[in-house]
């Protein structure tokens, strides 16, 4: 800092008490101040990612507003599961379970509207109370046995895979269960999770020529985009809903403290158990949002849907910088690791790679972003 | 003297067939800095959990100002100012040192139908709080982490002092620090004292308990074996006490006299 005469001293005598310049407290350099941000791994992914297509796959389309979508759908998807993953996993835990709710809850609402045919918004409805009190039972039990979630979620990830299955082929005889848009029609709820949002705007867009029309065909004239899809709307929701209370709350304080370090949370009378419990039933609640999303989108709901996304839903949050032992990591970050999910598995596509190096893309960047955690770690905490 | 902030009558815990606690009194005055001293698994641990809600006592009375109180919980007792410090839990390590102040208590700012945390305020206080305990903090912000174990309790005692404890329980603050470092607490339990809390300070190190305490009690095997006030005992009476006496004077022999 530099002194300037002209102005008065703006710290005149020392307080009594206050203490003296400490000459050990390293002064900190910006640079090292924004590298111990949770986030900073996946904003640099971000932008390396967007580097990169943008040099490789301009021409094919990637960036037009069909392109866009498409890659802003797949992000969305990954979004939804990480938000709910990312507060659970700083709340201390693990919820491996995400995958096979996502075929549960899809099965309970093709079931209850389109084989017993109830009206959609409680076939919805249903689903979410069922699968909220799924992910009750899942805190539950962990709390109660003290079982590390890791084994409690993994039972639970082949009990609903196999209860799903088994329903459906028990009432249907068959695993994929359609007939959902018709039943879906008109009904308000089912509006909130399928269909679009701002279909004036597109069509003003399309007619100022920024946006491609139909040339031929039955829509011929209609924007090839209509609107913004609900699933990216819920996936904005539920990103800022969680990055508001988690760093803006008091419960976002207790969910940090749970994670970081449980006993001591409770010393200082933060209710730890409750704050878990809840964390599994907000991971089920998010599992339930994607599902009804992708039944609308489908207009059917399949027993094998959502395979593997608990482990891509805990990935997006590793990459978001967030750490496997809890109490530290950014739904920002998250968010960001879907976004980089999306944007690389459609990209590898528009670019004309071989999609299976998607996964191999994909363990790479999960060991980079440990790797980088745990330096962060050791940054903030001082050890060594 | 005055009627004692929270007084421990024969207070016996027994789990299940283990008596940890077999008749423990204790007393502590406002501005009085009382230690309890004893050796490992004299019962220390057990006394201060019965102390601070984490247990009830299995027979036995608590009284805070002259009248019994049950606590049914941690919460109960933190509501009536007893707060405890605990030698390794006292802070959450990757949260920042205003995170950690405020955690269970945090100051809301209100939108709407919306609570947010107040954070201006929090940071004030907390940088304000840090400096009176002599604490140089880069920002608010910082982790925990970043501190070093003296200044992690210190923050602990800060904490403790200004959500208004009456009594504040330390559990071996200064067992696993430097000699530098467990000055700074000594002088901290020293300045929170003079506020006029009774301080309970548990340690088995004579040295650090004859620096600041007042009064002092020694447990062995679940019992108090007596309580001495300041100038009434030698650190070698109280040694003794601590290892049960005959023993130790036959080790002190072969070691020659350094234990």
């Amino acid at each position: 800092m530099t002194a300037t005469k002209a102005e008065p001293d703006p710290s005149p005598a020392p307080q009594p008490g206050a203490p003296e310049k400490d000459e050990r407290v390293k002064e900190i350099s910006g640079f090292r101040k924004a590298m111990i941000r949770p986030e900073l791994g996946s904003i640099c992914g971000t932008i390396l990612v967007f580097v990169f297509f943008l040099l490789v796959a301009r021409d094919s389309g990637m960036f037009s507003a069909e392109g866009v979508l498409n890659w802003g759908v797949v992000s969305a998807q990954f979004a939804i599961i990480a938000a709910g993953a990312c507060l659970l996993m700083i709340a201390g835990e693990f919820d491996l379970s995400v995958g096979s709710m996502i075929g549960f809850s899809g099965i309970v609402i093709a079931l209850m509207s389109v084989t017993w045919d109830f009206p959609m918004w409680v076939a919805i409805i249903t689903a979410f109370i069922v699968a909220i009190a799924i992910g009750w039972l899942n805190g539950y039990l962990v709390i109660r046995t003290g079982l590390p979630s890791f084994i409690v979620t993994l039972a639970f990830l082949y009990i609903l895979r196999g209860l799903t299955i088994f329903a459906a082929i028990a009432t249907t005889n068959k695993t994929i269960i359609g007939g959902i848009r018709d039943k879906a029609e008109g009904d308000w709820l089912a509006a909130l999770f399928g269909g679009t949002i701002l279909k004036d705007l597109f069509v003003w867009l399309a007619d100022l020529g920024l946006i491609g029309k139909f040339v031929a065909g039955s829509r011929a004239g209609q924007p090839i985009v209509d609107g913004v899809p609900m699933l990216i709307v819920w996936a904005l929701i539920l990103i800022v809903f969680a990055h508001v209370l988690l760093t803006r709350t008091q419960f976002g304080n207790w969910i940090y403290a749970s994670g970081g370090d449980a006993q001591a949370a409770r010393y200082t009378g933060v209710p730890v158990d409750r704050v878990k419990i809840l964390m599994f039933m907000f991971t089920a609640f998010c599992a339930t949002v994607f599902a009804t999303c992708q039944v609308m989108e489908f207009g059917s709901a399949a027993a094998d849907r959502g395979l593997l996304k608990e482990f891509e839903a805990i990935i997006s949050v590793v990459i978001g910088g967030a750490l496997l032992t809890g109490g530290y990591g950014s739904v920002i970050g998250a968010a960001l690791g879907a976004l980089i999910f999306g944007v690389v598995q459609q990209g590898l596509f528009f670019a004309g790679v071989e999609s299976s190096l998607f996964r191999v893309f994909l363990g790479g960047i999960l060991l980079l972003a440990v790797i980088l955690n745990t330096y962060i770690r050791r940054i903030i905490t001082g050890e060594r | 003297m005055s009627t004692p902030l929270i007084e421990l009558r024969d207070i016996e815990k027994h789990f299940g067939a283990v008596i940890a606690l077999a008749g423990v009194s204790l007393s502590v005055h406002p501005g009085e800095c009382h230690c309890l001293l004893g050796d490992n698994g004299a019962g220390k641990s057990t006394f201060i959990k019965t102390m601070s809600g984490v247990h009830a006592p299995s027979k036995g009375q608590i009284l805070m100002g002259g009248s019994e109180v049950k606590f049914g919980g941690t919460r109960n007792a933190i509501e009536a100012g007893i707060a405890t410090v605990y030698q390794d839990l006292a802070m959450i390590p990757l949260m920042s040192v205003t995170r950690n102040f405020w955690m269970g208590r945090e100051p809301k700012k209100r939108f709407g139908p919306l609570k947010f945390i107040d954070f201006e305020t929090a940071n004030r206080v907390t940088m304000e709080e840090m400096a009176k305990m002599g604490i140089r903090l880069r920002e608010p912000n910082q982790a925990v982490g970043t501190l070093s174990g003296g200044e992690r309790q210190t923050v602990a005692i800060a904490r403790a002092v200004h959500f208004g404890a009456k009594v504040l329980i330390l559990d071996e603050p200064t067992s696993a620090l430097g000699v530098r470092q467990t000055s700074n607490v000594l002088a901290t339990i020293d300045k929170v004292r003079k506020k006029g809390i009774g301080v309970v300070f548990i340690s088995h190190n004579v040295r650090h308990a004859m620096a600041v305490g007042d009064r002092f009690t020694v447990l062995n095997r679940g019992k108090t074996l007596g309580t001495a006030k300041r100038g009434e005992i030698s650190p070698e009476e109280l040694q003794d006490m601590m290892a049960g006496g005959e023993e130790l004077a036959e080790l002190e022999g072969s070691l020659g006299g350094t234990v």
